[in-house]
């Protein structure tokens, strides 16, 4: 066990864990951040992506030791009101079935453009890639993401 | 205007709340974690009054709409609230849509199954939101001492038109709860729906983008302990022994023990299949100390005796299933499989002299074809919730059949089911998997020997190791052609470990004069269950390639062959029993003939098509694959389909578009075999999930308008999807796919 301090969605927070435990445990069953999903456990499927300062990763894959003083934003952290162009982009397509995959998606996508704000759909297609939709969103998700682009583009 | 009957015998659609109060109910959220904003606060009635299981309206006019089935990516939190709405006459955008508790008092089947939600619901629900509509209408008549008949509404409002007074639907709650219910109402005319037909977002969709705990796995509760099981690596294997002394030390560990799921002389329900009857529990304080632990223990296993259990299936008489020994290998299975060909089989279906007719023809064209073990794979992975106290249990999670689930729970707890109060979470999917809810079982148990709240959860290893598959199917085609390439005869010999997937009198059935169906299966002691449109999910891809193969060996459009075989089947229909009807079928092909521009001449377009009908609607595709580097890409495809009346058409395209990119995915990748009883994948490293790159660029669906009632969605795209891409792929490559997945033939859209 050690102490860590984490900069979680703005906020300074202290948690006392082993030190190899995945953010993704240290998120859901210590702060209670459970918009993060556990979906593989081996950085297959995207499920637990979330930001590490404007990265997006593998919370699964990412000991609690290895974080340092950088910022984590999850899905609860990337917008005050839930209004970020890719959550809004999101609404709009209406894209989610089950739900499960969409956090990692929106993580996913809104890391992309950060860096990409106006990607082809070649490389939004590669960017997503990591994320699996078992329900079968793909098609809206790829829609949103260019949607969310021009929104940005025109904010 | 129809007037219909509220009670069927003596079976009432519509109940009133079993609660007292005179309708008036608190608002009561089990789920603390989900916080309101402080805006929905201010906006929320002070009181409200229920007046029937599904409606509850506001003192300030909110309604709130329960909505019955368990949402798991269907829609239906969405389009059965919605169809209660246009009934009751009110505004979309004031009505509120909560979850509805598992209750079999108040409403029926409350299931995740067979794409049947709306098609069941759908009087029921007509007739709630027509039931409160009239209770409002005649409260309005009593304060205002007129006849009921006088009273119109109008979105959320009530008139008196003659003496010009109106009141909101709020203003009369309190007294419409004292009302009783009806025993007829009148519903509307189809015309005249106006939020039934119109697309409405995902009730769930912010609640989904911001990440608010909806599903199972986000249940935390204090005190709350987590467990995880291991189960045999095998099947075929059984617990011997454990060695707990090291891991019961490790850091958060609390205890370590088996759990018999079921009793040895349980009788089964037919969704209590188990594949692992003893496992090992681990509990401890949080999720990776405990998974740290699971990896540390040590179990010693042995081979299982062969066994029988009792079983109630869904329908039918009660039956014995013999469980054999042994550990299995796909390629044993391959091999018993293909012996099967040539065997005789059981009859299930026979028109014509079939035997004369292949005696006589002038051509006969056979092919097998097989597919795989599928595993569900739904993204978030088994789990469960429990708290069991003597003599009661509180529990949560993702269920597909909870009213079944709570059936077994209370006979394996010996808890009166009055006493167990299962709360459904939204599910990270389901397509079948959480109709077996073993895993219940499991939290239950374990939770009863800690005397603790538990959260019961699955690595993914766990969830794709273990059990409840897609069965594995072969189906051999036998086509006689005469000398001026007529199709003469039709014989078909399906199987399947375990079960068969033939559906004898589905299409083309009813349009060949000479036709056999035959089916056989083998017994195996790996675990199947229902998986997004069973049966279909493989019989559709067979048959609708092999059609294709008859058509090109008779020089005809594949579509232009289909609606010929469907105008026989309409106009002098062969046998019985066809449970399909030619002319909406045909509707299907000839909407996607027009909508997909078959006949275009861009020769560049590698194209397949398909059609289906299952879960009593029609789906036809066609699908485009275009050769990019010299490897196929789908490009688009274009989907017809008729299910009746769309209840919320955007929601309904989501479902199609579904549907379709997972047919495709399970198509090229979905596989899972078997080694000495081992599954050979555990998680998506080896298991390939179909991913964005690999999805078709475009997805048009079209729905044919009709006023039929609405039928099932949420599987009749999934079948037909298999073949379409098939018969396209053949036209790009010039190689027919028999054996599922396609990709471990040839690589494509790799
Ligand atoms: S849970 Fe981290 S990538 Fe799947
Ligand atoms: S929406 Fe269900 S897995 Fe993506």
């Amino acid at each position: 066990m050690a102490k860590f301090n984490l900069k979680i969605n703005g906020n300074i927070q202290e948690v006392d864990v082993d030190p190899n435990t995945p953010m993704l445990w240290v998120l859901r069953d210590h702060f209670q951040l459970v918009g993060t999903k556990y979906g593989c456990g081996i950085a297959q499927c995207g499920a637990c992506t979330v930001h590490l300062g404007d990265n997006a990763v593998r919370s699964c894959q990412l000991p609690v030791s290895a974080v340092g003083d950088k910022a984590i934003t999850t899905i609860e952290g990337l917008s005050e009101n839930g209004d970020h162009p890719v959550q809004k982009a999101w609404l709009e397509v209406d894209v989610p079935q089950c739900g499960y995959c969409q956090a990692g998606q929106i993580m996913t996508a809104s890391a992309l453009l950060k860096k990409n704000p106006s990607p082809s759909d070649a490389e939004i297609e590669s960017a997503m890639d990591g994320n699996i939709c078992r329900c079968g969103t793909y098609t809206r998700i790829k829609k949103a993401v260019k949607l969310a682009a021009v929104e940005t583009e025109n904010s | 205007m129809t007037v219909v009957k509220t009670k069927i015998g003596r079976r009432s659609f519509i109940k009133k709340s079993t609660l007292a109060g005179g309708g008036l109910v608190l608002s009561f959220n089990w789920l603390e974690s989900c916080k309101m904003t402080s805006e929905e606060v201010s906006t929320l009635p002070k009181e409200w009054f229920k007046l029937n299981g599904y409606v509850k309206v506001g003192d300030n006019g909110l309604v709130t709409i329960m909505s019955p089935n368990p949402e798991g990516g269907q829609g239906v939190k969405t389009a059965m609230p919605m169809i209660v709405a246009d009934e009751l006459d009110i505004e979309w955008k004031e009505v509120i849509v909560e979850q509805a508790p598992l209750n079999t008092e108040l409403y029926r089947r409350q299931f995740i199954g067979g794409s049947q939600a709306i098609r069941q619901g759908w009087n029921g629900l007509r007739m709630a939101g027509a039931t409160a509509r009239h209770m409002l209408k005649e409260a309005a008549a009593k304060t205002w001492d007129v006849s009921i008949k006088e009273i119109t509404t109008k979105t959320g409002m009530l008139h008196h038109v003659s003496s010009n007074r109106s009141a909101s639907y709020g203003e009369m709650a309190s007294v419409a709860a004292m009302v009783p219910v009806p025993e007829e109402v009148a519903l509307k005319e189809i015309g005249d729906f106006n939020i039934i037909g119109t697309s409405q977002k995902n009730v769930d969709g912010q609640n989904i983008v911001t990440g608010k705990p909806l599903f199972g796995l986000d249940t935390y509760k204090d005190g709350m302990l987590t467990a995880m099981i291991v189960h045999p690596p095998a099947f075929g294997m059984q617990l011997k022994s454990m060695d707990s002394t090291a891991i019961k030390s490790m850091p958060g560990i609390q205890d370590v023990f088996s759990i018999k799921v079921l009793d040895d002389d349980f009788t089964r329900q037919h969704f209590d299949t188990c594949a692992f009857l003893e496992v090992v529990a681990i509990v401890g304080k949080s999720t990776w100390e405990v998974m740290k632990a699971k990896k540390a223990i040590s179990v010693q296993w042995e081979p299982i005796e062969s066994y029988s259990e009792e079983r109630q299936p869904y329908r039918g008489p009660r039956q014995t299933l013999t469980i054999p020994a042994g550990l299995e290998s796909s390629e044993v299975h391959r091999k018993k499989m293909s012996e099967m060909t040539t065997r005789q089989s059981e009859v299930v279906r026979k028109d014509g002299n079939p035997e004369l007719a292949f005696k006589n023809a002038a051509n006969v064209i056979e092919r097998t074809y097989t597919a795989p073990f599928l595993a569900h794979n739904c993204m978030e992975p088994m789990n469960f919730f429990a708290d069991v106290k003597d003599g009661s249990a509180q529990l949560s999670g993702p269920l597909q059949k909870a009213e079944l689930t709570e059936l077994t729970l209370a006979n394996r707890l010996g808890i009166p089911v009055e006493q167990i109060d299962i709360h459904m979470t939204r599910l990270g999917g389901g397509y079948g998997r959480r109709s077996y809810a073993n895993w219940a079982l499991e939290a239950a148990l374990i939770s009863k020997k800690m005397k603790a709240p538990v959260k019961l959860v699955y690595t993914r290893e766990d969830d794709m190791t273990g059990g409840i598959y897609r069965p594995t199917y072969q189906v051999t085609y036998k086509a006689a052609l005469d000398s001026k390439n007529n199709l003469t005869a039709i014989h078909i010999n399906a199987g399947g470990i375990p079960e068969s997937p033939l559906y004898a009198d589905r299409f083309p059935a009813g349009a060949v004069e000479n036709y056999l169906a035959e089916s056989w299966t083998l017994n195996t002691n790996i675990t199947i269950g229902s998986f997004r449109a069973p049966r279909s999910n493989f019989m559709a891809s067979a048959e609708q390639s092999f059609l294709d193969e008859i058509a090109e060996t008779i020089d005809k459009d594949p579509i232009e062959f289909r609606l010929e075989l469907l105008e026989k089947a309409k106009n002098n229909p062969v046998g019985e029993k066809n449970d399909y009807d030619a002319e909406r079928y045909a509707g299907v092909l000839n909407l996607v003939k027009e909508k997909s521009d078959w006949k275009s001449s861009d020769a560049s377009l590698h194209r397949g098509v398909a059609a289906y009908f299952c879960h009593n609607s029609y789906a036809a595709q066609v699908l485009d694959v275009t050769m990019v580097n010299g490897k196929p890409v789908v490009q688009k495809v274009t989907c017809a389909l008729d299910c009746g009346i769309v209840v919320n058409p955007d929601g309904a395209k989501n479902m199609a578009e579904g549907g379709i990119v997972d047919g495709i995915g399970n198509a090229l990748f979905g596989e899972l075999t078997f080694k000495n009883g081992v599954p050979e994948k555990s998680n998506f490293d080896t298991y390939r999930m179909i991913r964005m790159s690999e999805a078709p660029k475009e997805i048009d669906v079209h729905f044919v308008k009709n006023d039929i009632d609405p039928t099932g969605l949420g599987e009749p795209t999934f079948p037909p999807i298999f073949a379409a891409l098939a018969n396209a792929l053949y036209k790009a490559t010039g190689k027919r796919y028999y054996r599922q997945p396609f990709l471990s033939e040839e690589s494509v859209n790799a």
